[in-house]
């Protein structure tokens, strides 16, 4: 067992694991307002499992942000009593849903990124890190098969469907380029084998959005210098209206359980 | 309340009951059947250690399961124990028993293909997955998702049953 980090290595590590668990948890919420209006059954199912899985992910990774933070908060308080600038997810996942093509969009985007982010992590100097990794990236394989194989079918479907998810695509490729913005917490992870470097990251995304990209018969975005910075907790107006459905239950009956 | 676990031979009267846990969403089969226990161990202080192995990170029966297996060990007189999660390393379906398996199919859910898949194979491929009933390869997805992460939906284009498969993870 690696010793727990403490003051500033702690403060780093807490920060980063949240800016992890909030992409998870706030991506999770958006699809779960998916439920019960999906366009078929099956979709519904889908979404709504990936959903459950990222919110697995969230609960593992606040779970042990809170045992660094060591202030007595655990994954409830975590999830349901932060502000929004205390929220450090990349504004991506905070993005409306849209219609179901610009759903599967944005899940395509973010599966690829957590897919080759999870895979290098997974052998991360961190044991928890690399536990976590490990055993999320098989499930995030699934989630990629799902939301790629129907990015394919709806931008190599018809002309109507392809010209809607190559708007959504066009809408959302702006927000890619905070996944991979390095920063100083994310460079000083990857110094100490953390986490793997962004730009090895994103090579590897790149190759495999390209792929999916020309089997879907769909035109990659040209990438624009971004101006978002929700991995610093500078948040679009949308996840304020997330926050507030996703916490009401408990900030109305504080310690409220099932 | 039924008598307390044997002191000789508790690890093992321990594991005993553990075969006796029924998956919550799978009733044909044990969380041992399942692999999903990972080691039953006692520590010098004498408390019992069990270790349990989450198939998915969000599967809500992970809670289930755990519960249920204070209960068995409570009722059962294990004395005191505790029940730790185990991530790493991570669940793979290869730890489905051969009795697992067997349970599995019988119950009509194709048990998964063996080994695990590759990441290649989990984005590309399909390997074919033969019908519960009749025995037909001629089948077909229907969703990726069933009714707990880890199935996916088929149907049969033979005999025209639709049918689950326990993914390989």
């Amino acid at each position: 067992m690696s010793a727990a980090p403490s003051g500033a290595a702690a403060q780093d590590l807490f920060r980063f694991v949240l800016r992890l668990g909030d992409l998870s948890l706030v991506l999770g919420q958006r699809l779960g307002e998916w439920v019960g209006h999906a366009p078929a059954l099956e979709e519904d199912l889908g979404l709504a499992n990936v959903a459950l899985d990222l919110i697995g992910q969230a609960r593992l990774l606040l779970t042990y942000a809170g045992e660094i933070e060591a202030k007595g908060r655990g994954e409830d308080e975590l999830a349901f009593l932060r502000e929004h600038g205390d929220y450090f997810n990349a504004v991506l996942a905070e993005q409306p849903n849209g219609d179901f093509g610009r759903t599967i969009v944005r899940q395509v985007l973010i599966d690829a990124f957590q897919l080759e982010l999870y895979e290098r992590m997974a052998t991360s100097t961190d044991e928890r890190l690399a536990a976590i990794a490990a055993k999320s990236v098989k499930e995030v394989r699934y989630h990629l098969r799902y939301s790629s194989d129907w990015l394919v079918r709806l931008g190599d479907g018809t002309e109507a469907s392809n010209a809607r998810v190559q708007a959504a695509l066009e809408a959302l490729w702006p927000y890619t380029v905070e996944l991979f913005a390095e920063d100083e917490l994310d460079r000083s992870m990857a110094d100490r084998g953390v986490a793997p470097r962004l730009s090895d990251v994103q090579a590897a995304w790149s190759a495999r959005i390209d792929a999916i990209l020309a089997a879907a018969t769909l035109q990659r975005p040209k990438d624009r210098p971004h101006a978002w910075h929700g991995k610093r907790g500078q948040h679009s107006e949308h996840l304020g209206y997330i926050l507030a459905e996703m916490q009401h239950l408990q900030r109305t009956y504080p310690g409220a359980r099932w | 309340m039924s008598a307390a676990l044997p002191a000789d031979g508790r690890v093992e009267a321990a594991w005993k009951v553990l075969a006796s846990v029924d998956d919550p969403e799978i009733p044909a089969l044990s969380i041992v059947d399942l692999g999903l226990v990972r080691f039953v161990a006692e520590r010098p202080d004498g408390t019992l250690e069990v270790g349990l192995s989450p198939t998915y990170v969000g599967c809500p029966a992970t809670e289930v399961i755990r519960e249920s297996v204070e209960t068995a060990l409570s009722k059962a007189g294990a004395g005191a124990f505790a029940v730790t999660q185990v991530l790493s390393p991570a669940w793979s379906s290869d730890w489905i028993t051969v009795d697992g398996r067997r349970k599995l199919d019988a119950y009509g859910i194709v048990p998964p293909d063996r080994p695990a898949a590759s990441l290649r194979e989990v984005l590309r491929g399909n390997r074919p997955v033969g019908c519960p009933r009749c025995r037909s390869t001629d089948t077909e997805c229907v969703s990726e998702f069933g009714s707990t992460p880890c199935k996916s939906l088929y149907r049969c284009r033979a005999c025209l049953e639709p049918f689950e498969y326990f993914k390989c993870i």
